[in-house]
């Protein structure tokens, strides 16, 4: 008997084939975790810590290409957006920092401005590809390479900061071994990032914005019938996307490194892209995604360490995230949906 | 000859029509490029007075703009063709720094090979590096969907790493203690000089363009590009290999870019070094949109933004202003170019059908 013959409705498994798939994977990786846990506490501590620290500016980039894609424009821009909100948030902690000598003071000025810059990034973006109707494609690259053009002019190598954010360690949570010192000791964007994972889960899919903005990025010509502004939860959502990607970008110099390197962003925004893909445009198949990333990246800070540095080139090992990433785009794209309107634009008739 | 005049004023007004979007833009650029150097502290007039001085001053100036504008043809001419057939070839730069060090290492290990074949094998060894880079998005995109915009970024980081590992390990120079992570100089037989003082790098650059320009219009294989590039559905019900003309867009794109490289490296460097070649590749983007993706009107676009890097050092020394400046002022033009809306709005010029590219068509096949 062929397949197509059983009928859809009968037999059907207690649990979905995807489902199981998924569970067998949380169990083969939280054995693993565990076992490695077992053998070596602290190793696998701060791998399992760095690897969430790396995922950071891609799952806040990947959520921004949600955002702009449910709502029907393809974002190419995430990387510009990134670079230069982390370089004016840098900018703004030297500053301030400098004017009122307080760094946390100079800190969360920096996230505002840099949130600000994604918001007006994005602003640009949708005025280029809603009103002007650019390619959108063409439109994300101008955004990358204003971006680059701008931070390299304006970039002085003398600029210190007073200091980066420091981890914040939640009462009792932190104590839980593993759990604790992974998810719950951490500095303020990383909290911020998992907790906008569920945020924007529960936008999309739970309030009457996250319909109106999947449907603007559906069936945009529907929407309109229904009476919602599409062209205008286009505008917003791209602006939401670009302070999602400004606060991935001020992460950077705010959290992570401490100052501002010229292309800082080194392709994540790109890779965040990918991820969004490889996670079916949903807020925790973006997480999963990005978690696979930041591994990838610890392991190779991990590998370097352990001196098989000496067998593997550094270059080999610097080149696995874009690799994977490659790969990865290759192997979900054909097999995910993207939103059916995206990258059209939209005209009332 | 009552007929000729009318064909000769419709061919002028077609010329105005293709220069004025472009040439408006380059105005508009260089004035808010000027806005940001005032605001900055200098004097844009003495600026670009120095920028201009510092690409066309001179007869040194000049050839230096040529030299500079040769591997920008290249990368122009990568990405428009890409264009053609709606495929956004970001992946120039790395095809471009492959063929430069696949150029460095026939040019240097290749022995006892007369002067003009050894510097033809260099750019046939950058130019088949470079295609099959530019194999591996046209393949992917054919066969998986995976979209060239992604692989091809991730592509350029690839490349920059596997350059640097060979710089700085198998091809490594250690004539001078091997201090700095580079390939050894090219032969002399593989350099490629200057004829009646022209570089022939800019010669070969231009003949390119030429067959480029008669490969896409007035070649079986060219329409099929262009008409995948308007409607790759049409194509296929057409009857047209959609996969296969994808795949072989992206090969020629990156012996376009390759070749760019190649010429690079026997040309004006001399040698592969890893960082000297940053850059040109994006720079193909603003060349190819500033060209309106012809292969010809790459020309003199490759010569905007070649005069623009011939001369900032110039207007640094003369005018205190950072050479980066130009860097901003390309990006606007990109803007300008791509938002030709704006100026077409001012001049009240209206969009011809299959005057753009459409590259938005989602992620998936």
């Amino acid at each position: 008997m062929t397949e197509a013959a059983i009928p859809k409705t009968a037999a059907r498994p207690a649990l979905s084939r995807q489902t199981t798939v998924w569970i067998v994977v949380g169990v083969v990786v939280g054995g693993a975790i565990l076992a490695s846990y077992a053998t070596n506490a602290v190793i696998t501590t701060s791998v399992m810590a760095s690897a969430l620290r790396q995922s950071v500016p891609i799952v806040l980039g990947a959520l921004c290409g949600l955002f702009c894609e449910r709502s029907g424009v393809i974002n190419i821009g995430i990387e510009g957006m990134m670079l230069m909100s982390a370089f004016t948030a840098f900018l703004t902690s030297v500053t301030i920092g400098r004017a009122t000598g307080d760094a946390n003071t100079a800190l969360a000025a920096a996230v505002i401005v840099g949130l600000l810059t994604g918001a007006l990034l994005g602003l640009t973006h949708a005025f280029m590809s809603v009103t002007l109707k650019v390619d959108q494609i063409i439109g994300g690259t101008v955004i990358n390479i204003i971006a680059m053009g701008l931070t390299g002019y304006f970039y002085q190598a003398n600029m210190t900061t007073l200091g980066k954010f420091q981890p914040i360690a939640l009462p009792l949570l932190s104590d839980i071994p593993l759990l604790g010192p992974v998810l719950f000791t951490n500095p303020p964007i990383t909290f911020a990032a998992l907790i906008l994972v569920a945020v924007a889960h529960y936008v999309l899919y739970f309030t009457p914005w996250g319909l109106r903005t999947r449907a603007a990025g559906e069936h945009p010509r529907a929407a309109d019938t229904v009476g919602i502004h599409v062209n205008m939860m286009r505008y917003a959502n791209v602006m939401i996307g670009g302070m999602l990607a400004g606060l991935a970008g001020a992460f950077l110099p705010l959290e992570a490194v401490g100052s501002f390197e010229r292309n800082m962003t080194n392709g994540r925004g790109f890779i965040a892209l990918a991820v969004m893909i490889f996670g079916k445009w949903t807020p925790f198949g973006a997480l999963g995604g990005a978690l696979l990333f930041g591994l990838a990246s610890a392991m190779q800070t991990q590998l370097q360490f352990f001196g098989l540095g000496d067998v593997i080139p550094h270059q080999f090992v610097g080149m696995l995230p874009y690799v994977l990433t490659i790969v990865v785009l290759s192997g979900f794209v054909g097999r995910s949906r993207p939103p059916a309107a995206e990258g059209k634009v939209y005209t009332k008739e | 000859m009552q007929k000729a005049v009318p064909r000769l004023q419709e061919l002028a007004v077609a010329t105005v029509r293709s220069l004025a979007v472009p040439l408006i833009a380059v105005l508009l650029a260089l004035v808010i490029g000027g806005i940001i150097i005032v605001l900055d502290g200098s004097n844009p007039l003495l600026a670009y007075e120095a920028l201009f001085r510092g690409a066309f001053g001179s007869e040194r100036a000049f050839g230096r703009t040529l030299e500079k504008m040769t591997p920008l043809i290249f990368s122009g001419l990568s990405v428009a063709f890409g264009f053609r057939a709606g495929l956004f070839n970001i992946g120039a730069q790395g095809q471009l720094i492959l063929g430069a060090i696949a150029a460095a290492w026939v040019g240097y290990a290749v022995t006892g090979v007369p002067p003009i074949l050894h510097a033809a094998l260099a750019l046939l060894a950058a130019a088949i590096v470079g295609g099959l880079w530019g194999a591996i998005p046209g393949a992917l995109r054919a066969y998986t969907g995976a979209h060239e915009v992604i692989t091809t970024i991730m592509l350029n980081y690839v490349a920059i790493n596997i350059t640097d590992w060979l710089s700085d390990g198998l091809m490594k120079d250690m004539s001078g203690g091997g201090v700095v992570a580079r390939t050894p100089k090219i032969l002399p037989s593989a350099e490629v000089g200057s004829l009646l003082g022209i570089p022939v790098g800019v010669i070969l650059a231009v003949v390119i363009a030429a067959f480029v320009w008669w490969l896409v219009w007035r070649t079986t294989y060219g329409f099929e590009i262009r008409t995948v590039g308007l409607n790759p559905s049409a194509a296929k019900y057409a009857g047209m290999k959609v996969a296969r003309t994808i795949v072989t867009t992206m090969i020629l794109a990156g012996v376009l870019a390759g070749f760019g490289g190649g010429v690079e490296t026997l040309g004006v460097v001399g040698r592969y070094q890893p960082g000297f070649n940053i850059g040109l590749g994006f720079d193909g983007i603003t060349v190819a949109l500033l060209g309106k993706n012809h292969p010809i009107g790459v020309i003199p676009a490759a010569l905007i933004i070649g005069a623009m890097k011939a001369g900032s050092s110039q207007m640094q020394f003369d005018a205190k202003v950072a050479k980066e400046i130009t860097d901003v002022i390309q990006a606007l033009l990109l803007f300008f170019v791509a938002a030709d809306v704006i100026i077409r709005s001012l001049i009240r010029m209206r969009v011809r059908p299959g005057e753009k590219v459409t590259l938005s068509t989602g992620w998936g096949r």
